[in-house]
């Protein structure tokens, strides 16, 4: 039974993360700053990959992956808030809740865009992720519990590593399986050549909407734990510059490839906040002059992304690549 | 009949591209389509196979209409074609190109997929021995992982017809296969059509510029000049046409 081996063993794996690091967290013996860290890369790491389906494997251009997020993070947290309290089962109902938003906000976009060429999806995620900023900024006059620009408080702190973690393997494993399948090769096939690929059988419009749904369900789940880690929303959280966050750590981590984007995930955060850290005080804003050098470096040095067309063992497909 | 195209048309601007072109295409059968440069042979597979919409004129496969279907429709009906100026999935390796093709007659679904049951992994490995069929026709067995841009010219342009194949079509249509290849590949490649014809059963339509190939292995041909088929018969007959002699005319090709 290979299936049941494959499940034996990622449960595992997913113990023994998820065990060790809350362990360690739990004993004192790494700060809960850092944990917390730790569990943000996480969550980043769940939206990347979910930009990576979009941009790195099916060639789609967006611009508006923090709004999908945003939306998540509201969804979840609105409902946890009016409906949930503090159970287990309504967070996990409440994640899924968010992620569903955000696809289904992703679907009504796609529809009109997505049978045009890929920039069109460009303007339109980029108007749409302005929209949904005064959105947020406005949500307290249509639902009070959302804040508006005040930002959203009295969210309850559900967020912990076994929860990020199981999302982060699950994530992996869906892009995985994913690729590695004749969905997964149609998928690709859109991104090099969208007329070979329909005369090839290909329905590419369907794949596109595939690619950029999963994509933003990813963003919106992602959403969801962000909401329950901070306990608190602000409508900048989720504006512009934070999509492009994400779209460097796909760039940097090259795209269409998973093991880039989780390592580059991890590598954004921390160096973000091991900067603030150890830049003496006053000099903090320095990041902002260190980051982008740092940017042009790698693109100049590896244009293909840090990892090129190499995959982690556990991330790549059966049989060789 | 397995290809039936009546009073095609099409136009681009004030250019009438395709202009009232009749075809037919038996079972089996092995057609040449020549003509000039800019005469239309390619704006006629741009229409059969759905990537232009005929202004007017009627398409059939086997008298299914295929006017107004999307191309990925077109070609689960049974049409497959490749490309003039090469179109393979670049950043892809040669097996990629191949499967991707196959796609349409794979039958997990996605939760399959996801999950990697049982299922999943029979497909895919069907899948395999197909792809090695198809690859090995072309000798391109051994470049199974190459990354398909990587190949050379003539090898390219072999693996185009062999993605085609693998999309088990009824009807393939190919687009100057020989552009650019040797004398010798050329030759190769003749044989190449001839054996998939016997093999899979299909009828093939060839446009091609080298008349040593189209005269060598084509029982039918027909020519187009401005859009519009001028002359049509066995190669013995197109060769003395004087038609088509004046239409290629200026042309620095000869009719041998
Ligand atoms: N997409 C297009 N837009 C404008 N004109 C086109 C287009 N495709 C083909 N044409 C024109 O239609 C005519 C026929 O072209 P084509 O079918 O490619 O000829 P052939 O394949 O016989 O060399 C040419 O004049 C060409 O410039
Ligand atoms: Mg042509």
């Amino acid at each position: 039974m290979r299936l049941l081996r494959s499940l034996v063993k990622t449960v595992a794996a997913y113990a023994l993360l998820a065990g060790s690091i809350s362990f360690l967290a739990g004993a004192g013996f790494v700060n809960p700053y850092w944990v917390q860290i730790l569990m943000l890369a996480c969550i980043v790491a769940i939206s990347a990959q979910g930009l990576n389906i979009i941009y790195g494997f099916t060639g789609l251009f967006s611009l508006g992956h923090a709004a999908f997020y945003g939306i998540g993070a509201y969804t979840a947290a609105y409902l946890m808030k009016t409906y949930g309290g503090q159970s287990q089962a309504a967070f996990l109902a409440a994640l899924l809740a968010g992620g569903g938003a955000s696809a289904a906000v992703a679907y009504l976009i796609g529809l009109p865009t997505l049978r045009l060429t890929s920039d069109y999806l460009g303007i339109a995620t980029l108007g749409f992720g302005i929209i949904m900023k005064v959105v947020f900024d406005n949500a307290d006059s249509f639902l009070p519990e959302l804040g508006g620009a005040r930002g959203m408080t009295g969210i309850a702190k559900m967020t912990t590593i076994p929860w990020v973690i199981f999302f982060l393997i699950v994530s992996l494993l869906v892009v995985r399986n994913t690729i590695h399948s004749r969905y997964g090769r149609a998928i690709l096939s859109v991104r090099e050549d969208e007329i070979a690929a329909e005369t090839m059988g290909i329905d590419t419009f369907q794949y596109k909407m595939v690619g950029f749904v999963t994509g933003c369900a990813f963003a919106g789940v992602a959403g969801g734990l962000y909401a329950h880690l901070y306990t608190f929303l602000h409508p900048s959280n989720f504006d512009f510059f934070k999509s492009i966050d994400i779209l460097i750590i796909v760039v940097l981590g090259g795209l269409g490839n998973m093991s880039g984007t989780l390592v580059v995930s991890f590598g954004w955060i921390f160096l973000l906040e091991g900067l603030r850290v150890f830049l003496p005080p006053g000099y903090v804003e320095l990041r902002w002059v260190l980051i982008p050098v740092l940017l042009i470096v790698t693109m100049l040095l590896r244009p293909q992304g840090i990892f090129g067309a190499h995959e982690f063992p556990f991330l790549r497909g059966k049989g060789a690549r | 009949m397995m290809l039936e195209i009546r009073g095609l048309t099409k136009h681009f601007g004030g250019i009438q591209a395709v202009d009232g072109v009749d075809l037919h295409l038996g079972e089996g059968d092995l057609v040449g389509l020549i003509g000039p440069n800019g005469s239309g042979k390619t704006t006629v597979f741009n229409l059969v196979t759905g990537i232009y919409r005929p202004d007017s004129g009627s398409m059939a496969l086997g008298g299914e209409n295929l006017v107004g279907i999307p191309p990925h429709r077109i070609n689960r009906l049974g049409i497959a074609r490749t490309f003039q100026n090469i179109r393979l999935f670049r950043n892809l390796t040669v097996m990629d190109n191949v499967r991707i093709a196959h796609h349409s007659h794979l039958e997990y679904g996605p939760l399959a997929a996801l999950c990697r049951t049982g299922r999943f992994y029979n497909g895919e490995n069907e899948l395999h021995e197909k792809v090695e069929i198809y690859l090995s026709i072309f000798n391109l067995q051994n470049r199974k992982y190459e990354i398909a841009g990587n190949l050379s010219y003539g090898d390219q342009r072999k693996l185009e017809i062999a993605r085609a194949l693998a999309s088990e079509p009824r009807v393939l249509l190919l687009d100057e296969p020989a552009a650019g290849m040797n004398p010798y590949e050329v030759g190769r490649l003749m044989e190449f059509i001839l054996s998939i014809r016997e093999r899979f059963r299909i009828s093939i339509l060839l446009i091609e510029h080298q008349m040593r190939l189209v005269m060598g292995i084509c029982e039918r041909l027909a020519v187009m000049d401005f859009g519009q088929v001028i002359a049509r018969g066995i190669p013995a007959e197109i060769r003395e046409n004087r038609k088509v002699i004046e239409a290629y005319l200026g042309e620095d090709i000869s009719i041998e």
